[in-house]
């Protein structure tokens, strides 16, 4: 049975597609191994090598990488609560409903979407915290910590913009209130505030703006911050490790 | 060799003087950012137009209170729509606005306190707005209040005026 498995892997393996598609050999050494993380688009990106230290749990208990994880469940569960949701009023509210009580894993998919969106502002509140803690915003990290930064500033972004969408009551006190927190600032408060809303009440304008930053102008941000800051882990040398950890052997 | 900047500059040149001297590639750079700058400037002007409306659906700002026979002396009535209270005393109308200075909730009435209070942070008023306690900054604002020509109140919640005027009954 596994020889089967075996050689019908193997002929795949001989085709023209496949050799089209795949064009090195299989990944049967270090150079090889390495060959194919440098031919792949979305692999390119990752160190080729990992010290063994820096995947123990302690390194980094994985916080970004469940950031990241729970960012794709956002993306996912987001994109298919598009299909049922206008942003506009008083569509907008009852969509939610719908979301909840109408539409086959409705309540499912939103639920996840919004737990998920909590988890990932914990985590990378926990992450930060972890790597301010663990020095690793010190050199050569300081431009990766400070894309980090801005990072953590579009996650409590994205949670905010998304806090108005399901058009109830706490979403309009929350933006009423923090948007006022925001005409607060001297000389431009207002104005940032009435661009914000377009307008100067919590209104339909204000939903369809929440909603386009949500779904399109901060997730392309964070996609694109996302990337540089995976790639300068690599070019910056990898985790920052506990010296006491650094056993020479990783 | 000590002026090796002076063999790349073309004779015509020479005829200005050393410290004004610039040379084709610069003149090109500094004119290309400049028109960059002024575009980008341009860009950044039309972007903050666009964003912002030119016409806002928004509930006027005016509204009619109905005939001031409707408000018994010694009251404050909350006109939930428009968010304002119209409170009558001896001395006159006043129009109060029923936004908190704080964070912008809407406040209740409480006639058993007889304050006007927040539900938000807690931010306590008087009927005339006159800040009791809470983290709120400023008093709430009075509203200009008058008469129309068929005898009903008029407020207008863009005039802001000082809560010594009141609309004599």
């Amino acid at each position: 049975m596994a020889s089967t498995f075996h050689s019908a892997l193997q002929s795949l393996r001989e085709t023209k597609v496949w050799k089209s598609i795949f064009r090195r050999g299989p990944a049967n050494t270090n150079r090889t191994r390495s060959l194919a993380v440098f031919g792949n688009l979305f692999l390119h990106w990752l160190p080729v090598k990992v010290r063994e230290k820096s995947l123990r749990v302690r390194a980094s208990y994985y916080l970004g990488s469940i950031s990241f994880i729970l960012f794709v469940v956002l993306f996912v569960t987001g994109i298919l609560l598009m299909f049922y949701y206008h942003p506009a009023a008083p569509h907008a509210y009852r969509d939610m409903k719908d979301l909840q009580f109408v539409v086959s894993s409705g309540v499912f998919l939103r639920n996840l979407h919004r737990l998920a969106a909590h988890l990932m502002v914990f985590a990378v509140f926990w992450h930060m915290f972890h790597v301010f803690y663990r020095g690793g915003y010190k050199p050569p990290h300081e431009f990766n910590w400070v894309v980090g930064v801005v990072l953590l500033l579009v996650t409590l972004f994205l949670s905010y913009t998304g806090y108005l969408l399901p058009w109830d009551q706490l979403a309009f006190w929350a933006v009423t209130v923090g948007t006022n927190i925001i005409s607060a600032m001297p000389v431009v408060g207002g104005k940032i505030r009435f661009l914000l809303l377009g307008g100067n009440i919590v209104g339909e304008n204000a939903l369809l703006r929440f909603y386009v930053l949500h779904v399109v102008i901060l997730p392309l941000v964070a996609f694109l911050l996302i990337g540089i800051h995976f790639w300068r882990v690599q070019k910056d040398g990898g985790l920052t490790v506990k010296v006491k950890d650094d056993d020479g052997k990783g | 060799m000590s002026d090796t900047k002076d063999s790349f500059v073309t004779d015509a040149a020479h005829t200005v003087p050393a410290d004004k001297e610039i040379n084709r590639r610069d003149f090109l750079n500094e004119i290309t950012l400049g028109a960059l700058g002024i575009a980008g400037l341009g860009s950044v002007a039309v972007t903050y137009q666009f964003f912002s409306p030119n016409v806002l659906f928004e509930p006027s700002t005016t509204f009619r209170a109905g005939n001031p026979d409707l408000y018994p002396i010694h009251s404050v009535t909350f006109l939930q729509d428009q968010q304002v209270y119209i409170v009558r005393m001896p001395e006159g109308f006043y129009a109060v606005s029923a936004v908190c200075t704080h964070l912008g909730c809407i406040t209740a009435w409480h006639p058993e306190h007889e304050l006007i209070e927040c539900p938000c942070h807690g931010s306590k008023f008087k009927d005339d707005g006159t800040k009791v306690a809470g983290p709120a900054p400023r008093p709430l604002p009075h509203f200009a209040i008058s008469l129309t020509a068929d005898g009903e109140l008029l407020v207008d919640k863009l005039q802001i005026i000082k809560p010594a005027q009141v609309l004599k009954a």
